[in-house]
């Protein structure tokens, strides 16, 4: 009945600070970091193989110029969810950076860039104060300025009748058509900001107070994180990325169109989940919001390479991606949770 | 001890939450290099006290005074700035940032445009816990460190910033004994170097090795301040609990009674062969109505993990359990339905709900049982609350208050009512007075001795060698994850536990 001859001997014990499952659990911070990478490396292999129009220049500077406007919304995303945060308005302070680009273009071009940047940018401060200071909760403070972005975007233009054209001309139109070696200029921005972002991230006292917050807030306030200050930052950099993107993409149609960026939120939160960033906050990166961006590009445009497949099926594959990386990325934490 | 000038003083601090009187003119001198212990009984106000010195709380009346000069802190950052720290029971980390950045967080060195200097503050990290006699990788992520671990390095990092006050509350409540050593050590270091310390804990033999003066605090008021060399233990008790000598030397300090007698009654529960990979190697209790089983061992034996297999809360490789000869399938609800109870070791992760009212949080198990088609009858949930609350003696305001104001005992008295009232046939208990007073630790061991006594068999699990050996009919020893020894009758004993625990080496097993 009882069991003092139990067989015994036959547990690995790791050795004193290295509790078993340490190398396993490397392994599954590789998938969670890079799995989006590299699901994307294989994709751009097949799809090479596959189709002869997809490997070609034009095809490659396309997915990556669609892709720069979602990417540098989810830039601004990734930092708001990994403190554990969430931005719904980013679709409709896109749009009203676009309109609000268009509009202040007569004033010059510089204006047509400051404008959004102002008016986006104090959304975002707006949010983040409620959030940071009042706490209330992202999820309604946001779905909020969803709505209000999208309102005062709709009084600008005349309820949406009045579209404002980006004369060809202007600076601002060349900056969002113009491109070297092939690649449009957005790109090249949009790199350059994402690494900037990494750097702020990885780097910066900011960027860990961001992962400690996400990480536990109430650890991080004892541990003397300004968790007030970096919460209002995110989503004042959420804005102003939003509207930078809106402005950009406007110059590029060379009008500020109204319809734009409705859903777009949620499409910015799928390449942020995919990219490896947890919903929960405290971890999440950078690099990794960027495959997921392309990721999202790359499903679109070998959708479109199935010549008789519908479009529409693209929401479905990207809708069934992210199932799957959603039920990785839970099972991955809750086995680390239970060992 | 207050030649040079204290360095910490606290005066007349009142404080009030709500009505309720927290603190009522407290006050407390440190001087350069002392280790000063508070203690009292939980919501006795000692960390209330605490938040109030570390900025976390502002007093309603008094005043803080650090080396003579008036301090007021507006949040923790403030009294971390003026050189207050604190190690807080809770660990205050970040489990899923990597041990060397959760160290250095905030004071990370940086080189220039304000970047951080990766590889020297993984330098700087590893060659300051080297210091503490941690050896971890400090890459790795904190939450993969044993509790232990992560409390020596919450500590490391609160004393190796420029401290000149450390506030332990309960430092060694989750510490192996080794660990607590090394913890005794950087204390001397830091006495040496004229830091105060304010140590909080419930283990009477710590303080006396320890500390030089003790503030006891009662219902919010100091009732004695000394040197702790001038009181004696009992005299110490007696004061925390407000009750005579006399009373404290008769009911010593354990509450159990005698064995109970249950040798030959069929067990209740049987588990044989649990295993899991890396935790749990063939591992068999039996337990009758009844009858106390002990669970000893060493942190990290699988102890806890036993308890979660037994109530279905761990996927196992192998194995199986019965209730009254009944297999148990897969999961924790059928484990629940069988009638098997678990008290989980972390009552705040893994428990209590402290956003509920009292009466919610013991309703909420029993509420299948409480309800009929579905429709929850209110007045049998108050009958059974109100029993509960009188028969634990559980000090509340009444059955609505939010549990997150009660104090540590009365909380984990809540979680085994909400228990109790399933009417299970077996109660498993993973450190249920961890973390709680004397008081609150003596009723909940005379309950435990209740409960057996009323036909319940009961797994108990203690770090605490005097509880598990008094309070056990029978200890089973865990080690490695499998079962070393048993011990019952005149085996039983501190010493016999402690010698099981270190005479099986893995060397001697593989030949048996």
């Amino acid at each position: 009945m009882t069991s003092e001859q139990a067989a015994m001997g036959t547990t690995v014990t790791a050795p004193q600070g290295t509790p078993p499952g340490a190398g396993r659990e490397r392994v599954f911070g590789l998938v969670q970091r890079h799995g989006a990478a590299a699901v994307l490396v294989l994709l751009l292999v097949t799809g090479s193989l596959a189709f002869e129009r997809f490997p070609t220049g034009d095809n490659l500077g396309n997915i990556a110029i669609t892709s720069s406007f979602l990417a540098t919304v989810a830039l601004g995303m990734t930092f708001v969810i990994i403190t554990g945060g969430i931005d719904l308005s980013v679709g409709s302070v896109f749009a009203l950076g676009g309109v609000l680009a268009a509009y202040g273009v007569r004033w010059g071009s510089l204006a047509a860039l400051l404008l959004p940047l102002a008016v986006c940018g104090a959304i975002g401060l707006l949010q983040g104060l409620l959030i940071a200071r009042v706490r209330l909760a992202p999820f309604i403070v946001t779905l909020a300025g969803l709505l209000g972005a999208r309102g005062l975007l709709l009084s600008i233009s005349d309820e949406g009748a009045r579209t404002y054209l980006i004369p060809h001309a202007s600076l601002l139109a060349r900056i969002g058509q113009g491109s070297v070696l092939g690649v449009g200029y957005p790109v090249y921005l949009t790199l350059v900001l994402f690494l900037a972002g990494a750097v702020l991230l990885q780097r910066t006292r900011f960027g860990q107070s961001v992962y400690a917050i996400g990480g536990g807030q109430d650890a991080a306030a004892l541990m003397g994180v300004p968790v007030t200050r970096t919460k209002v930052t995110v989503y004042v950099m959420s804005g102003l990325l939003a509207g930078f993107a809106g402005a950009l993409n406007a110059a590029r149609l060379s009008s500020g169109v109204t319809i734009l960026g409705t859903g777009m939120e949620l499409d910015v939160i799928a390449a942020v989940v995919i990219g490896g960033t947890l919903l929960t906050g405290g971890a999440g990166s950078v690099s990794g919001t960027i495959a997921g961006v392309l990721l999202l590009g790359v499903i679109q445009n070998l959708i479109n390479q199935i010549g008789d497949l519908s479009s529409s099926y693209q929401q479905v594959v990207s809708g069934a991606f992210l199932a799957v990386v959603v039920v990785v990325q839970t099972y991955l934490s809750r086995v680390q949770r239970l060992r | 001890m207050t030649d040079d000038g204290p360095l910490l003083e606290v005066s007349g601090i009142v404080k009030r939450f709500t009505g309720v009187l927290a603190l009522d003119r407290v006050s407390v001198r440190l001087a350069p290099g002392e280790v000063h212990a508070l203690v009292g009984e939980n919501g006795a106000g000692k960390s209330t006290l605490i938040k109030v010195i570390t900025g976390v709380h502002r007093p309603d009346e008094g005043e803080v005074r650090l080396a003579g000069l008036r301090a007021e802190f507006a949040s923790p950052l403030e009294a971390q700035r003026a050189g207050i720290q604190a190690v807080h029971q809770e660990i205050g980390l970040v489990p899923s940032m990597s041990v060397g950045r959760n160290l250095l967080l905030g004071r990370e060195p940086r080189r220039r445009f304000g970047l951080i200097d990766v590889r020297r503050m993984e330098r700087e990290a590893a060659r300051t816990l080297e210091s503490y006699g941690i050896g971890v990788d400090v890459r790795r992520p904190l939450r993969s460190l044993g509790v232990g671990a992560q409390q020596m390095i919450a500590l490391a990092r609160a004393v190796s910033v420029d401290a000149r006050v450390v506030v332990m509350d309960e430092p060694t409540s989750s510490l192996e004994s080794r660990e607590v050593e090394t913890l005794f050590k950087v204390i001397g270091r830091l006495r040496a170097q004229g830091i105060s310390v304010i140590y909080v804990s419930h283990r009477l033999d710590e303080l006396y090795r320890i500390c030089d003066g003790v503030t006891v605090l009662r219902d919010g008021r100091v009732v004695h301040q000394g040197p702790l060399a001038e009181l004696d233990r009992l005299r110490l008790v007696s004061l925390m609990l407000g009750r005579p000598v006399s009373d404290v030397r008769a009911q010593g300090v354990t509450k159990f009674s005698g064995a109970h007698d249950t040798a030959d009654e069929a067990p209740v529960v049987e588990a044989s062969g649990l295993t899991r990979r890396h935790m749990l190697d063939d591992v068999s209790v039996a337990i009758r109505p009844g009858e106390v089983v002990g669970l000893g061992g060493l942190l990290g034996a699988g102890r806890t993990e036993t308890a979660k297999a037994i109530a279905g809360a761990l996927p196992l490789d192998g194995g199986r359990v019965t209730v009254a000869g009944v297999p148990l399938r897969r999961g924790s609800a059928a484990a629940i339905k069988a009638g098997v109870a678990l008290l989980p070791e972390d009552r705040k992760a893994e428990g209590i709900i402290p956003t509920l009212s009292v009466r919610e949080n013991i309703a909420l198990a029993a509420l299948p049982r409480l309800s009929r088609g579905g429709v929850v009858s209110d007045a049998r949930i108050d009958r059974i609350v109100e029993t509960f609350m009188k028969r634990l003696r559980i000090k509340a305001s009444g059955p609505h208050q939010r549990v997150a104001e009660l104090s540590g005992g009365n909380q984990q008295k809540v979680l085994i009512a909400r228990w109790l009232a399933t009417e299970p046939r077996i109660l498993l208990l993973d450190e249920p007075t961890r973390g709680i007073d004397v008081g609150a630790k003596a009723e909940v061991q005379a309950l435990i001795d209740e409960l057996a006594e009323a036909g319940l068999g009961v797994l108990l699990i203690s770090s605490d060698l005097e509880e598990l050996v008094e309070g056990s009919d029978r200890v089973v020893v865990l080690k490695d994850g499998a079962v070393v020894g048993e011990l019952t009758g005149s085996e039983l004993t501190e010493e016999g536990v402690m010698t099981t625990i270190a005479s099986h080496s893995r060397a001697e097993d593989d030949g048996g």
